[in-house]
């Protein structure tokens, strides 16, 4: 059995002007320590994706349909109540602002411990000295428990809120942009950290970003999504060695390689669709160079082009022989 | 006869900071302490440094944004006038972008205001139908086609991308001979960066432009400029030609910044080579080597002594006492 | 190109307006206000009495009557058209009162925040001073050296009642000031003039339209206590006036309740009004409520 499935998930937000279908018909799965790395532009639906794992939705989003299976157990059935159990405990979350969500009159040792008491039956006592032991986990003093968030850096903040969301020892973390705002260096850090503490529980995880480059080095698999659908998906290696979809051969190019040539690529002609007034047909075709009236018609099937490589691309076999 | 559109030397910019009373104390906040520089016509030269590094001040000194000192600063081969005459034609000729166009634009102008503000008040223009003419002409150039579509709209009424575009119609309707972009893509989304970055480039192949690239992501700055000045805490720590900062970088910071970028398609084995710590706080600033409590090659003269800027070859420039074993390794 | 401007200006009134409509409070207040600004213009025009029209001895404190509706004063006046005329009056102190006092308050916060270090001191001094002198006794003292004119009275509110918005104005001016856009201007070259009335007046502006109106409800009120201290214009009989009068003559313990219920209740609503529409304006145009 996976750790997790996701299977057919669709989240659709209703708003006064219409309804967003801001995950529509999701699909991928997460080993035990096993890394996944979700990737796309802002408003693809990425962080719908993952508040719909542990449905922290904001009110006018909702489950339409679909999957999530966590060891078999269907988390999308639970009522608030019951999927209280599975939060933090089972899955838990770290944010990009996450930092600044730390209460600043509170010390940040009894910030932790009081996640922990109000997701595991312990006292507050022993609450803080397991909050001493996390602390050490993401490689920081025990003593530091008696700090004010002001008193810690950026990067120290978030290694504190890494902490707390190891709290409970989570079978699944999902990082939501959480080094975006950071330095390289602390960037490089924080990455470390994950991958090491991924390595020791052997937690999976998942990987929010905007940033297509960090994700091979952290990553097993890459996802890419597009106006709520994923479009490709493939083990990391092979989705920059050939990459099947003309998204993701764009976006690719849209990074740096250091390796490569010095000159700037191709961007991508256009803007992702409107959510409300979605294209019929493939929802990349208005932007695509290759497209021909099939994708302008119907939208595309998933299909696997490779082992564990999926392509969501009316013309895959034009692409993979094209290269 | 030297073509240095802007050149400075030993610019330093200090905050004094306050104490919850008011008063001031001792303590000061070298945000840029000693860094020289020339841009030649044409040129793009990026300051790469984490945050805290001094790069945005630095910019900003230079536009005479901040107060600050220099023993040289040198606009177009003259000395900079700095009476408000002189600031006034100087500002026609640099001009900045900023990060974040959310910021950078009033929220209740509207665009062809936003636009021709330059013109308006250095008082350049005449009449309505030429800051028609000239705002429609702006906006097109910055690929918002057409012009006059975007007139009366309001900055909230744009994407991201559009709205770094508005930023830079502005900032060219002057035809300025100088830019200091301050991480202008960086707000912005992969797909729409690559644009913005080519809108730049071809405005300054036309015009003859050198910009002033500020940027964290070393990797971008390896793509787009000319040369690449690698900051910490207020002081250039090397600077040379792009290709050979990144493939023969000689300082210990860079070679760390190095390590750490990522390299798309690459799977790394074992965790990154990161340094340790973080910049430190700029109050606390010792005497040596900026980066020495945080270089693994730093022995004694390093926190004693400041490190003086060395030709390493053409161009190319570093300030280390380590250099020498640095390179053996 | 004008008409696409002027399309521009007609959308964003819709707008304005229709955020006002599905604002319940905002509606109230506009609606109340509305009513007693039509009555104001409009109304003396066609009232069938003069309110300086003496009535016969026998029309005297009448109780409201068909003839009547709201019954006579004490000097057999009809009540309903004084009410009607004291509206304009009212509410014209209230107005231009508000208008001074805006004027005043904006241009002091602005140059102070704007300006800041002496200019700030100096200014914010004087803004202290008028914030904690009583004002009612400046008011009373400035209005019996100048005289009980409506013009005076005016004066004198609109001087007291600017210290308030010249704080906020200044508190807003300051945090407009650092954000990036004003900065961009001063790299482009601009001017102090400039850069306040291009860029920092409009976003602090929608701030001191919401702070008008409950400065205008407070004016109308200081209007009030003045008129009812006898400091008011004799000539013109604002409500203040009329409350004035029925204290003087008695009114309350004759029991005469048409004579002091109805200026009372009328100031009463319009301030209300004013209130309500503050309140609901600064949440419709505070841009801390909006999304982005």
């Amino acid at each position: 059995m996976k750790l997790l499935e996701v299977k057919n998930l669709k989240t659709y937000f209703n708003i006064s002007s219409g309804q967003v279908k801001a995950v529509d018909d999701v699909s991928f799965d997460l080993d035990y320590g096993e890394s996944l790395g979700l990737v796309g532009e802002s408003g693809c639906g990425k962080t719908t994706s993952a508040l719909s794992i542990v449905q922290l939705l904001p009110k006018e989003g909702k489950i339409y349909g679909g999957e999530i299976l966590l060891e078999g157990v269907n988390l999308a059935e639970l009522n608030d109540g019951e999927m209280q159990k599975y939060r933090w405990n089972d899955i838990s979350l770290v944010f990009q602002g996450a930092m600044n969500a730390l209460n600043p009159v509170m010390r940040i040792g009894d910030q932790i411990a009081e996640a922990i008491v109000l997701h595991q039956k312990v006292s507050m006592k022993e609450a803080l000295i397991k909050a001493g032991d996390i602390l050490e986990l993401v490689e920081m003093p025990r003593d530091r428990l008696m700090n004010y968030p002001h008193e810690f850096s950026g990067g120290m903040k978030q290694r504190v809120m890494i902490a707390m969301a190891l709290a409970c020892d989570p079978k699944i973390i999902i990082g939501d942009e959480p080094t975006t705002a950071l330095d390289v260096m602390v960037q490089a850090q924080i990455l470390n950290l994950i991958e090491k503490l991924r390595k020791e529980f052997n937690m999976g995880f998942i990987l929010i970003t905007h940033d297509l480059s960090i994700l091979t080095e952290t990553c097993d698999k890459i996802a890419i999504m597009y106006a709520g659908k994923i479009v490709e998906i493939a083990e990391s290696e092979e989705l920059f060695k050939k990459p099947v979809h003309p998204y993701t051969n764009k976006l690719i190019g849209c990074f740096p390689d250091m390796n490569g040539e010095r000159k700037l690529k191709e961007g991508i002609e256009g803007a992702p669709p409107n959510m409300l007034e979605l294209p019929s047909g493939c929802l990349f075709a208005p932007r695509c160079e290759f497209a021909s009236d099939i994708c302008h018609q119907s939208m595309p099937e998933t299909v696997e082009v490779g082992p564990n490589h999926y392509v969501a691309c009316h013309k895959w076999e034009e692409m993979i022989n094209g290269q | 006869m030297d073509n240095n559109i802007i050149e400075v030397k030993n610019l330093k910019v200090y905050f004094k900071l306050k104490n919850i009373f008011g008063k001031k104390k001792n303590l000061v906040v070298k945000a840029v302490d000693g860094v020289s520089f020339e841009i030649k016509e044409g040129e793009i030269l990026s300051l790469v440094g984490e945050s805290g590094s001094g790069k945005t001040t630095t910019g900003k000194a230079l536009l005479q944004l901040v107060n600050c000192e220099f023993d040289v600063l040198k606009f177009q081969g003259k000395e900079m006038d700095l009476t408000k005459k002189g600031l006034n034609s100087f500002r026609q000729k640099a001009q900045m972008i900023y990060q974040d166009p959310y910021q950078s634009l009033n929220p209740r102008q509207q665009i062809i205001d936003i636009v021709t503000e330059p013109l308006e008040v250095n008082k350049l223009i005449s009449s309505e139908e030429e800051r028609l003419k000239r705002a429609k002409e702006a906006l097109e150039q910055a690929g918002l086609k057409p012009g006059e579509d975007y007139f009366f709209r309001y900055p909230y009424e744009l994407s991201g991308g559009q709205r770094q575009r508005v930023v830079i119609a502005s900032s060219m309707i002057m035809s300025p001979k100088f830019i200091v972009a301050d991480e202008p893509v960086s707000m912005l989304d992969a797909s729409i960066r690559t644009g913005i970055l080519k809108l730049m480039i071809e405005l300054k192949e036309k015009n003859n432009l050198a910009y002033l690239f500020i940027t964290h992501d070393l990797s971008l700055a390896w793509l787009i400029s000319d040369r690449i000045a690698i900051m910490y805490l207020g002081k250039i720590m090397e600077i040379g030609e792009a290709n050979i900062i990144i493939n023969e970088g000689v300082h210990p910071y860079t070679k760390a910044l190095i390590r750490v970028m990522p390299k798309a398609g690459v799977k790394r084995d074992g965790l990154r080579d990161v340094l340790e710590g973080e910049v430190p706080n700029p109050t606390s600033i010792n005497s040596g080597c900026k980066f020495c409590n945080r270089c693994p090659l730093a022995t004694e003269i390093c926190f004693e002594q400041e490190p003086e800027m060395k030709r390493i070859g053409k161009n190319h420039y570093a300030a280390c006492h380590k250099l020498e074993e640095n390179s053996e390794e | 190109m004008n008409s696409i401007k002027h399309e521009m200006r007609r959308r964003k009134i819709k707008e304005f307006g229709s955020s006002v409509y599905h604002n319940k409070t905002a509606l109230v207040g506009t609606i109340v206000l509305s009513f007693f600004v039509i009555v104001a213009i409009f109304g003396p025009m066609i009232i069938p009495f003069s309110t300086l029209d003496f009535g016969n001895p026998e029309d005297m404190l009448q109780a409201p009557n068909g003839e009547h509706w709201l019954g006579t004063d004490d000097m057999g006046r009809d009540i309903l058209a004084n009410l009607i005329s004291g509206a304009r009056v009212s509410l014209l102190i209230g107005f231009l009162a508000t208008l001074i006092s805006m004027g005043i308050g904006t241009l002091i916060g602005i140059s102070s925040g704007y300006f800041g270090k002496a200019i700030d001191n100096i200014l914010m001094r004087l803004t202290d001073f008028f914030l904690v002198i009583p004002w009612l006794p400046l008011m009373m003292v400035l209005a019996a050296i100048l005289g009980t004119s409506i013009w005076n009275i005016i004066f004198v509110i609109g001087i007291t009642s600017w210290a308030g918005t010249a704080r906020v104005v200044r508190a807003q001016t300051l945090s407009v000031k650092e954000r990036q856009f004003v900065e961009r201007t001063v790299s482009l070259g601009s001017g102090s003039f400039h850069i306040m009335s291009k860029h920092i007046l409009p976003n602090v502006f929608p701030l001191i339209f919401a702070n008008t109106v409950l400065i205008a409800a407070a004016a109308i009120l200081s209007e009030t206590t003045l008129s009812f201290l006898g400091l008011g214009d004799p000539t013109r009989a604002s409500w203040g006036m009329m409350l004035h009068y029925a204290f003087e003559s008695g009114a309350a313990s004759a029991n005469a309740y048409w004579y002091y219920l109805p200026p009372g209740i009328c100031v009463v609503l319009v301030v209300l009004s004013f209130a309500l529409m503050g309140y609901a304006f600064d949440e419709i145009m505070n841009p801390k409520f909006k999304e982005r």
